[in-house]
């Protein structure tokens, strides 16, 4: 849990170098979430909230939701869904992707095709 | 690599450098009037959706799919301004409509012009809302069918080819970039020390009315630019009016009209910078306008928001 809140302190704090509004205080509101309990997050001594509040943070830190819930320990409900719907064969592809280097993984996510123009 | 993740299109080169990425989203907005007044920059009033045009091969103009790329559904009656985020590692982006450049009026080249700057750099510029005409002054992105006579395209090369937008990022060389974040710290102590409408589905852009945006001259050095790198997409616009029978979906909203956005007092937003501005003039102050859709009267701004060298939201602007 240490790690989420470790990262979400980075982030904040590389934001707030060029906009203030990013102080605790600034992205608590943003968030919608106690400053006092955003600290202790990002101290590690709270568990990371839940998925709504992860996502809303995610949206003011401009970070992916799916990484900062894999930081906080939970998968989104929308992957929960694509995972549900074919439980076997998700479980199947991710061991088989666990050892796959950065590069490898890379060249199975779906680009954007580019054609001739 | 380009990837397409919530309405946003992920660039990333990371092949270049684990920082090397930046992301582009299309934000709705209203069609200011086109009545010789310069305005401020209207607020972002949601995303364009984006999809994969591969989606709906069964369903899009055959030319299409020779171009690759995104669509997007646009109405007639609105506009739209293009949002960059995660302003870092700089990537100078160009862009064109119809293949003609943005920033300069040209037909489209694959290389960054350094001479007469073809291109922004995201991590200093925040959005881009139109053409640029002169220093200071830009022509809105407007919705008009291709083969209507009124995009930009048609006016400069008499043809209706292309439409839509084009995008081509280009990183920074990752030495450069690390340079960058070495005098960067060097300063940080320094710092510390002392004490930081219809019939036509396929959709081109027009000029819209005016309003007071800059662009910002690059800073870096020419040989600083990874050309070697660079990813391209193609972004289609279709008419809204059509989006259904193509993907099955809804399109968005009708867009707020001028009353709309004066009865919820959105407000106007006025961006401030220290950095250069591009200066002159270019062949966009000689082409038509494209007229008002409806009943189009003045709107005045009732309260500006001042933002200082960073992106406040307001929905995005």
């Amino acid at each position: 849990m240490r790690a989420f809140g470790k990262h979400i302190k980075s982030l904040r704090e590389n934001l707030y170098k060029n906009d203030k509004s990013f102080s605790l205080r600034g992205l608590a509101k943003k968030a919608q979430i106690q400053p006092s309990y955003l600290s202790k997050i990002e101290r590690g001594l709270q568990q990371p909230p839940g998925e709504e509040s992860i996502k809303r943070l995610s949206k003011s830190l401009n970070e992916d939701p799916d990484v900062l819930l894999a930081l906080a320990g939970k998968i989104s409900t929308e992957l929960q869904t694509i995972i549900l719907k074919r439980p076997q064969l998700f479980s199947k592809i991710i061991k088989e992707l666990k050892t796959l280097p950065d590069h490898a993984l890379l060249s199975i996510v779906r680009e954007v095709r580019d054609g001739e123009w | 690599m380009i990837e397409l993740k919530n309405n946003k299109l992920e660039i990333s080169f990371p092949e270049v450098h684990k920082d090397a990425k930046t992301s582009i989203d299309f934000k709705r907005t209203l069609r200011i009037p086109n009545d010789g007044n310069t305005y401020p920059l209207p607020a972002g009033l949601g995303n364009f959706p984006l999809h994969h045009i591969e989606d709906f091969s069964e369903t899009i103009p055959d030319n299409w799919k020779h171009h690759g790329g995104v669509m997007l559904p646009m109405y007639q009656s609105e506009a739209l301004w293009i949002n960059f985020s995660n302003r870092n590692y700089p990537i100078a982006i160009k862009i064109g409509t119809g293949k003609i450049n943005a920033i300069n009026g040209r037909e489209w080249r694959a290389a960054l012009n350094f001479r007469k700057q073809d291109y922004i750099v995201s991590s200093e510029q925040p959005w881009i809302d139109g053409f640029k005409i002169e220093e200071g002054i830009i022509r809105q992105f407007v919705a008009a069918p291709l083969r209507s006579g009124l995009t930009v395209e048609e006016q400069i090369t008499g043809e209706a080819e292309f439409g839509g937008l084009q995008i081509e990022a280009f990183p920074l060389k990752a030495e450069a970039w690390e340079n960058i974040l070495k005098r960067r710290k060097l300063e940080e102590e320094a710092e510390q020390r002392v004490y930081y409408c219809m019939a036509e589905p396929e959709m081109g852009f027009g000029m819209g009315g005016k309003m007071r945006q800059h662009i910002y001259a690059d800073e870096h050095n020419p040989s600083d630019w990874d050309f070697l790198n660079s990813n391209r997409c193609f972004v289609h616009v279709l008419n809204s009016i059509n989006w259904k029978e193509v993907t099955g979906q809804n399109p968005p909203d009708l867009p707020l009209t001028k009353n709309d956005y004066k009865l919820k007092n959105i407000p106007w937003f006025e961006y401030y910078s220290e950095k250069k501005a591009l200066k002159g003039t270019n062949i966009f102050t000689k082409l038509q306008t494209v007229n008002p859709f409806k009943n189009e009267t003045s709107i005045t701004p009732k309260f500006v928001k001042k933002i200082r060298s960073k992106v406040s939201e307001w929905n995005g602007k």
